[in-house]
């Protein structure tokens, strides 16, 4: 079986249906799957749920499909870079489920490994943990919280083979191994693709098994939502060194 | 003389020990990395998953590919290694980052945090903010000592108890504010204690200021 489609349009054939759930990996702009989301809203598929721990800046990543009134929930940990995002709350148009960022990951984890509940003691004496069930272990409190899976995940690479086999770069890696794991069918678009073979196996980050479609979508210029730097002249002095 | 921001990360510095995981927070914390004394090693995590987070780049080094979780740019060091968020809240979860410097809206006595939401203010989310305070060793919280209003007013952050949505339950360790510090006594019963005055700020202002019940160290007390 080919994996390997040639257009984001084509890896999503067939898979899109309005009310569904789609995870999408990244975190800030930082390794979003964003051709994928950019063929998700030319789909024009709509009432969806969004797994991602955050909604992306107006007009870049998800925040196209808010633009399109696409995402009817979001599910994340962090939506604070996003106007539209706070307009459509506040009118009543999106709906909201905060997650604390790790118990975020941790649900999709769970829900990539076929576990559908686990305890946790991020939460527990706060509104997170209301109307959740609330057990004591070793003396302590942990809220249960339940594993998340999605009917497609959408996740960015930096390397893949014909497999399927991933590899990320840096900290664009964040969310996306967890959610490859978590999808019913999930596409990954890549910037560079290999023949099976051509990656060290010890170096592959998300086996091919748990991805269905592969895109090569060489990425123009990446986004950066802060761009820090420091002058070359002031170099360590200004960060003490082991920083 | 209130201490300046830079007198407060200075401060919150001298928590860190030599081989310590820390996890700073935005705004003052980070600036607690200007600190660190000069041969001590500490490993600075982002939970967006990175540990040993270098400075900056140079200005046309940024990569979009590597950034904090505050969203901006930075560099690798020898150190560093790349993870999954998972693996990243496992670290912190699972009590493996010795230190959290963080800052926060409201403190209460017993160790309750606030610094995550304003009812009826657009909630930007918690972030990592919940699993840092629930998982990390220690956690010290870096904050004005009270938050003055526009129209001059002025709201204490050192309560009884917090009444905003609370980030944590029984959390704080140590709170560090312009005027002085606080140690908490998160899970016994030895409540709230200031254990150190900023430079020309008297008993008397902290007091003024002070909602939370708390003792004064003897030492203070004179």
């Amino acid at each position: 079986m080919n994996k390997v489609h040639s257009d984001a349009r084509s890896a999503l054939a067939g898979i899109l249906k309005d009310g569904m759930t789609i995870m999408s990996g990244g975190f800030g702009l930082c390794g979003i799957p964003e051709s994928l989301i950019l063929a998700i809203r030319d789909s024009g598929v709509t009432n969806l749920t969004v797994i991602s721990n955050n909604a992306g800046v107006d007009g870049v990543g998800l925040g196209v499909l808010l633009e399109t009134k696409q995402i009817r929930k979001m599910i994340s940990s962090y939506v604070g870079e996003n106007k539209l995002f706070a307009q459509q709350f506040l009118s009543g148009e999106l709906q909201l489920e905060f997650n604390p960022q790790g118990t975020l990951a941790e649900r999709i984890r769970a829900g990539g490994a076929g576990i559908p509940a686990f305890f946790t003691k991020t939460g527990v004496g706060t509104i997170i943990a209301e109307g959740k069930e609330v057990r004591e272990f070793n003396g302590e409190n942990y809220v249960m919280e339940t594993g998340l899976v999605a009917d497609v995940s959408l996740v960015h690479a930096w390397k893949a083979d014909t497999e399927g086999n991933l590899v990320y770069r840096k900290t664009a890696r964040n969310f996306n191994p967890m959610m490859a794991t978590a999808g019913k069918v999930t596409v990954a678009e890549v910037e560079h693709i290999f023949n099976a073979g051509e990656i060290d196996p010890d170096h592959i980050h998300t086996p091919g098994i748990f991805v269905k479609r592969i895109v090569h979508a060489p990425t123009g210029p990446k986004h950066i939502e802060q761009r820090t730097t420091r002058k070359r002249t002031s170099a360590a002095a200004a960060t003490g060194g082991e920083v | 003389m209130a201490w300046t921001r830079d007198q407060m990360a200075a401060r919150a510095a001298r928590e860190l020990k030599d081989g310590f995981y820390v996890n700073l927070g935005i705004g003052i914390p980070t600036l607690v990395s200007n600190f660190i004394p000069e041969g001590m090693k500490v490993i600075l995590q982002s939970e967006n998953g990175m540990l040993g987070m270098g400075p900056f780049p140079y200005e046309g080094d940024e990569d979009a590919d590597l950034i904090n979780a505050g969203k901006q740019t930075i560099t690798e060091l020898p150190t560093t290694s790349y993870f999954s968020s998972a693996d990243s809240f496992a670290m912190i979860r699972g009590g493996h980052i010795d230190l959290s410097i963080l800052g926060a809206m409201q403190v209460a006595e017993n160790g309750d945090l606030a610094n995550w939401m304003i009812p009826g203010k657009m909630v930007k989310g918690m972030g990592g903010a919940m699993d840092l305070v629930a998982g990390v060793k220690k956690v010290v919280v870096v904050m004005d000592h009270i938050a003055k209003a526009k129209d001059g007013s002025i709201e204490k952050k050192l309560l009884h108890r917090c009444n905003l949505p609370l980030t944590g339950s029984h959390v704080v360790d140590m709170v560090i504010t312009d005027l002085g510090v606080f140690a908490i006594d998160k899970h016994g019963k030895g409540g709230m204690r200031l254990i150190e005055l900023a430079e020309g700020v008297g008993l008397d202002e902290i007091a003024a200021r002070t909602e939370a019940a708390y003792t004064v160290a003897p030492d203070l007390a004179g």
